[in-house]
């Protein structure tokens, strides 16, 4: 599924992105760092999956990439531009090119509205379609994910989850997109239904000519739809390689961990297979450690980690690493 | 044992088949009438309101007396079979003047569900919605008129324009809509987190667009159950300032005006007291329980 053209669709470049959380005790201003000085590229055609622990930033790169926040420092540059320069007339071309889709498939749709209203609001706000012609957009856009156009005049609740998640696939589909983030897609999902879902996305990756940013925590799963993979840590991005190369070959310690965790599906290999086990938890985002945030659980850490923050340094063809050890 | 791949064959595809849903579409409002049939209190007080309404806008058509016709022949008589009520002091047919007061009363309870719906839902809307400075300004200004006793409100604002029916609706119209806003912003706040008011943001819909048709319509639940509930109040404040002297002048009656118009006979005649507060007795009851029954119904809480 690699894809031969090497456009650039999406370029971000040391995005920040910092919650105020009030005050402390003490009356001191605190800042919660959700993405830290992040950088990567997805190429046109291209699934780039995410991965990290929950609470590590990944969803707030994701709302942060299609400008559901402001970004604290950095840019996105997405088709030559970088999109927290636009103001609000000029964002709304460049939110239909860019769509989401969402984590919690009972949450993200409206419990008021029916099916074909919420697949066809896009199309209202655009005036992409009117009349006749919208509800026949709106039963091939059902058809599209699976449903059919009986479904059109019903409401969120009398679906599953599943079919939930492809209501709100189509919603994403109803602008014709180019790139879409896909927020832990699957993961509210019956296992049974992730299989079904996951297919259905490579289906239309494939017809549509789709460039996914894929953030998700289910390694394995990662591994299937991705081509290149980056690994996050408290904010930051530790890892970022093409996928069977961080899976053969990964490079930083936390990496090794997360990877070692996952159980392989043969009962002779996974009986020899050894996990890393990382101490204590991951640090509060709050109150990060100074340096190399993943020093205080690294089974390797040396003096110099504690003084200053890694960078991202390609290692070789395309495999980046954050370690200074490396 | 070890598995090979020679092992597995691989299942052709079956055609995507979808599901079809048997079940009949039901709709919220559907839902919450299904359960509001079973409260017989509320049910009960949905009909007192109809039966009150089609009362108050034909009875005084068809009843053979005016509000205001006098006939000092014919003063404090008893209920009979010609004035149901009974006469008062100046002779007049006291149910034409308790039906005439229902129409004040509801035409108040319009007004304060029009002011509710209208500003308040707008107001706490907005507030909600926006947040941050603006939220902080626009609440602090709810506090402000909240902290003020309401009669004392009212009243004060009574005494400034005046009495008089036309007074009375905008005396409602400028205190009457700040429960309503801390509730609407109450539930606003909490639903502009959803992740289906991030979707409406992703695809592009104006803040307008988000408020309109994403956020306040999930909250019309608590809207009409605040509403139903101002209604009474509402009721009850003019009939206390028509008591106090404050309300509509004669010979306009509203159950406040016949109420204290009764007082001084109170001793010889009991009856032109007993009508027109089992009257505003009756409608209260009536709102609330309808009030109560439409909570419960709406309150996605309460669903079982």
């Amino acid at each position: 599924m690699q894809s031969n053209q090497t456009e650039t669709l999406l370029q971000v470049e040391h995005l920040k992105k910092y919650f105020p959380v009030g005050k402390n005790f003490f009356g001191k201003r605190q800042v919660l760092k959700a993405v830290d000085d992040v950088s990567f590229s997805i190429a046109r055609g291209e699934t780039l999956g995410m991965v990290g622990e929950s609470g590590c930033g990944k969803t707030t790169v994701g709302r942060t990439i299609i400008r559901l926040y402001n970004a604290t420092g950095g840019k996105v540059i997405f088709r030559g531009k970088n999109i927290f320069d636009l103001n609000k007339k000029e964002i709304k071309p460049i939110r239909r090119k860019m769509q989401m889709i969402f984590q919690d498939p009972y949450a993200s749709l409206n419990p008021r509205m029916t099916v074909g209203d919420i697949v066809g609001e896009p199309l209202d706000i655009y005036g992409l379609a009117k009349g006749r012609e919208r509800r026949e957009r709106v039963n091939y856009l059902l058809e599209m994910v699976g449903l059919n156009k009986e479904h059109a005049s019903r409401f969120p609740h009398e679906f599953s989850g599943g079919q939930r998640q492809r209501i709100g696939i189509a919603r994403a589909l109803a602008v014709e997109p180019e790139f879409i983030v896909c927020d832990e897609p699957i993961s509210a999902l019956d296992v049974s239904i992730q299989a079904q879902v996951i297919n259905m996305m490579e289906e239309l990756q494939e017809e549509m000519g789709l460039t996914y940013l894929f953030i998700a925590h289910d390694l394995s799963m990662v591994k299937h739809i991705s081509d290149r993979i980056a690994v996050m840590y408290l904010g930051r991005l530790v890892e970022l390689a093409e996928g069977n190369e961080l899976y053969n070959r990964p490079l930083h310690p936390y990496t090794q961990a997360l990877l070692s965790a996952v159980p392989i599906p043969d009962p002779v290999i996974e009986e020899k297979r050894q996990r890393i086990i990382l101490e204590g938890d991951v640090p509060s985002p709050l109150n990060p450690p100074g340096g190399c945030n993943f020093r205080t659980r690294c089974t390797r850490a040396v003096a110099v980690c504690g003084e200053e923050s890694p960078e991202l340094r390609e290692i070789d063809g395309g495999h980046w690493v954050a370690c200074h050890l490396i | 044992m070890h598995f090979s791949a020679e092992m597995f064959r691989p299942l052709p595809r079956e055609k995507k088949s979808t599901q079809e849903i048997v079940r009949p579409s039901t709709t919220y409002w559907q839902d919450a009438w299904r359960r509001l049939k079973k409260n017989p209190l509320a049910m009960a007080g949905l009909a007192f309101i109809i039966f009150l309404l089609l009362l108050a806008t034909f009875g005084p058509m068809i009843s053979p007396y005016s509000y205001s016709d006098q006939n000092l022949l014919n003063t404090f008589k008893g209920p009979s079979t010609k004035h149901w009520f009974g006469t008062d002091n100046l002779g007049r047919d006291v149910f034409t003047r308790v039906l005439y007061g229902a129409r004040i009363s509801l035409s108040i309870g319009i007004v304060a569900s029009l002011v509710n719906f209208v500003i308040g839902v707008i107001y706490g809307g907005v507030a909600g919605y926006v947040g941050g400075k603006v939220d902080n300004v626009m609440m602090r200004i709810v506090d402000i008129l909240y902290g003020i006793p309401f009669l004392l409100w009212v009243i004060l604002l009574m005494v400034v324009i005046g009495p008089g029916l036309i007074n009375i609706y905008i005396v409602l119209g400028v205190v009457y809509w700040l429960p309503m806003a801390r509730i609407v912003r109450g539930q606003i706040l909490s639903l502009k987190e959803q992740e289906y008011v991030l979707a409406a943001k992703t695809i592009g819909s104006s803040s307008r667009r988000i408020l309109l048709r994403h956020l306040i319509p999930n909250t019309m639940g608590p809207i009409i159950v605040t509403m139903t509930l101002a209604i009474p109040e509402a009721i009850f404040t003019e009939a206390f300032l028509s008591f106090i002297g404050l309300g509509v002048s004669a010979p306009m009656a509203s159950w406040g005006t016949l109420a204290s118009e009764a007082l001084s006979s109170l001793k010889s005649h009991p009856y032109l007291l007993f009508f027109p507060a089992a009257a505003i007795c009756l409608t209260l009851f009536a709102f609330n329980f309808l009030g109560d029954g439409l909570r419960d119904a709406l309150d996605p809480r309460m669903r079982k």
